[in-house]
């Protein structure tokens, strides 16, 4: 009786010794920021990159999302970082996507994307939000500078198994609620450090019932549970979305591969060492309130008190986030006046997120003085968005619409909030000084991002959709 | 790699839980490419206020803590991003041992490959250290972390054992480049990418090619 970790587990082990093994790994997607001291790593010690045809680099979190950034990157060190990834990939042979090829985008929106990810498979980034391609059955998790190169140098790394988490939601999601609103209650349920030892399998109708992009979302914060990956059995909505991708097999192979996959799942009656059951029907649209993603509650709660925290270490921590985020103890969380909007990151950059907010959007404005930035997740999502005419409904409401990157998620290129700024963000952080020093983040889904651009303060998003549904009625 | 045996040093408490890579190094310091530096921006959320001024409460702003090559956390440390550049910050500013109540995996498997030791012990002994740490004439006075013993002895004499992962044990006591032990097996890692390649022929057509 086998879970799916364990059968991915199984399945890379080259060598174990007891709890140690050397575990194969099968893609190798590799960024500008993490890399360039792994490829000097490597450089000194005369080791060449063991297979490069299991390795894809792009550029995402350095890159402008301005529409001139192929004429001029003014951040001298940003440009270098970019240069130097260039360079590595041109003298070690490993295949690169330049940041003005249209394939270019985030790292975890274009792996799915080119169908570089598949099923059954292990993939390692130095990023920790690799956890995403969890979504399609893969084993796949975030590693530091050492172990990128550790993968460059040999394509396997030593690891120790970590324990199996099963987070259970057998009931529907409701209408109207997203992806992003059950990662968000998950990472509330579990905690920031609940998941920390496990690989999480997401299991039940409410994510079952998800599409791939869905998915994507949820396994992406698996992380911000502390989970060492995020998975999901793969299905018939997989197999569709990899069907016909640049990397998957082809043909009579893509047949064989399917059968292959079914097999994944986990065995009935295998057992985890740590379960978590949610009720979906039990959730409304989800906002963050504090600088830990657990911070996240329902949109028709209040700001908590940090006296009502009962761990003395959680009483601190609520403490010390309300005075940074600049919030009052029972304040309704509908209605928090906000600054800035950005829609997009490896969490909700993908076109089901684009299109999430464009409903709400389409025809209304942005309220005055509300800053929106709409940054796709790849450059295929731009164009299928702007395919769609998605882009003329955003730039119609007020918004900004730009080139793919990792933007305003983490702050590295100049896409940053101002120290104070209170910002609705459909990203997977609040920390601290994440989104720019000083700037306050709530997370929300990219609908609830829509509905606090129309309104500048943090909205429960069912008031507009009911809206719709009357005028379509 | 710098081997770690026994440290003897000054014990910083940082008791707040959940402190993320963010906050160790915010993402503006990533842009190097150098491993060195990194010092100079950790904790920086912390360390100053918004108009750069140095935060006299921040533990790392005093005197007494100047130095110090151990820092006692909150649980959950290192949790977030997996920028390793947290743990190069962290050995810049000297510190090569971090104790607390429970650790992030990324940040913990970035710890081992740095010479940095993380100990793991439960909430209520932290807790004693970092008060140690932190209160009467104890404060700023040396621990010594003992790898091989498997001990710390705080500066009032007491002695705290610890349970540490053997392999980690053993790779920071020798300062081994464990890429150079995984391309020993470099016959196993063949034989692996063939039998593989056996299991699962349809991989054959699964080529993508970016150039």
């Amino acid at each position: 009786m086998k879970t799916l970790y364990d059968k991915l587990w199984d399945r890379h082990v080259v060598w174990a010794d007891g709890a140690e093994a050397l575990l194969y790994i099968d893609l190798h997607l590799v960024h500008e920021v993490t890399s360039p001291q792994a490829f000097a790593g490597l450089r000194g010690a005369g080791r060449p990159v063991r297979a490069p045809s299991r390795t894809l680099a792009v550029p995402d979190h350095n890159v402008p999302t301005t529409p001139d950034r192929s004429h001029a990157i003014k951040d001298a060190e940003g440009r270098r970082q970019l240069e130097a990834l260039a360079a590595n990939c041109r003298e070690f042979g490993v295949p690169y996507i330049p940041m003005d090829d249209m394939r270019q985008g985030i790292v975890h929106v274009i792996g799915p994307e080119l169908g570089a990810t598949m099923p059954g498979m292990t993939i390692v980034c130095g990023d920790s939000h690799t956890s995403t391609h969890g979504a399609f059955g893969a084993l796949a998790f975030g590693i530091g500078t050492s172990e990128v190169e550790h993968v460059l140098a040999t394509q396997c790394l030593p690891m120790r198994k970590s324990l199996n988490m099963a987070v259970i939601a057998e009931d529907p999601l409701p209408p109207g609620l997203t992806a992003k609103d059950l990662a968000l209650a998950v990472t509330a349920k579990v905690g920031a450090a609940g998941g920390v030892g496990h690989v999480i399998e997401y299991r039940g109708a409410a994510f079952t019932g998800l599409s791939m992009e869905g998915r994507m979302t949820v396994c992406n914060m698996a992380i911000e549970a502390g989970a060492r990956a995020g998975l999901m059995a793969p299905d018939e909505t997989t197999f569709a979305y990899v069907h016909g991708r640049a990397g998957a097999p082809r043909g009579a192979d893509f047949d064989r591969a399917v059968e292959d996959w079914r097999s994944l799942a986990t065995d009935a009656g295998a057992a985890y060492d740590k379960e978590v059951v949610l009720t979906a029907a039990d959730l409304a649209p989800q906002v963050t309130w504090g600088t830990s993603p657990e911070d996240a509650l329902p949109i028709t709660g209040r700001v908590p008190d940090p006296d009502s925290f009962a761990d003395p270490d959680k009483r601190a921590a609520a403490k010390a986030s309300l005075d940074y985020m600049g919030l009052t103890p029972g304040t309704p969380l509908n209605g928090i006046v906000i600054d800035k909007v950005f829609l997009g990151s490896c969490t909700n950059g993908r076109i089901e997120d684009l299109r999430a907010a464009a409903a709400v959007l389409r025809g209304r404005k942005i309220a005055a003085g509300v800053g929106m930035l709409v940054v796709p997740g790849s450059g295929q999502v731009k164009a299928a968005a702007e395919r769609e005419g998605l882009d003329a409904v955003f730039r119609a409401a007020g918004a900004e619409w730009r080139e793919p990157g990792c933007s305003m998620c983490l702050g590295m290129n100049p896409d940053v909030l101002k120290p104070g700024e209170r910002c609705a963000a459909t990203s997977n952080r609040n920390f601290v000084g994440r989104q720019g020093p000083g700037g306050r983040t709530h997370l929300v889904s990219p609908a609830m991002a829509a509905a606090a651009a129309l309104t500048g303060r943090l909205t429960d998003v069912r008031k507009f959709t009911q809206v719709h549904e009357w005028k379509n009625s | 790699m710098e081997k770690f045996l026994s440290l003897t040093a000054v014990a910083v408490p940082l008791p707040m839980i959940n402190v993320d890579t963010d906050i160790i190094i915010p993402a503006r310091a990533l842009k190097t490419t150098a491993r060195d530096g990194l010092g100079t921006l950790a904790f920086h959320a912390l360390r100053f206020d918004g108009e750069g001024n140095a935060r006299e409460v921040c533990v790392f702003n005093q005197a007494r803590y100047r130095g110090a090559g151990i820092l006692i956390a909150g649980a959950n440390f290192g949790c977030g991003s997996s920028r390793e550049h947290a743990a190069w910050a962290l050995r810049d500013m000297g510190v090569r041992c971090v104790i607390a109540p429970s650790f992030a995996d990324i940040f913990a498997s970035n710890c081992v490959k740095n010479g940095l030791l993380c100990v793991t012990l439960p909430q209520a002994t932290v807790d004693a250290l970092a008060r140690l740490a932190a209160e009467g004439n104890t404060a700023g006075g040396l621990f010594t972390v003992d790898l091989e013993r498997q001990c710390i002895t705080t500066p009032d004499g007491g002695v705290v054992p610890f349970a540490v992962d053997a392999a980690k044990r053993g790779k920071l006591m020798a300062g081994l480049d464990d890429i150079g032990a995984t391309l020993a097996r470099a016959g196993e890692i063949e034989a692996f990418e063939q039998r593989r390649g056996r299991a699962e022929p349809w991989r054959a057509s699964a080529r993508l090619d970016v150039v």
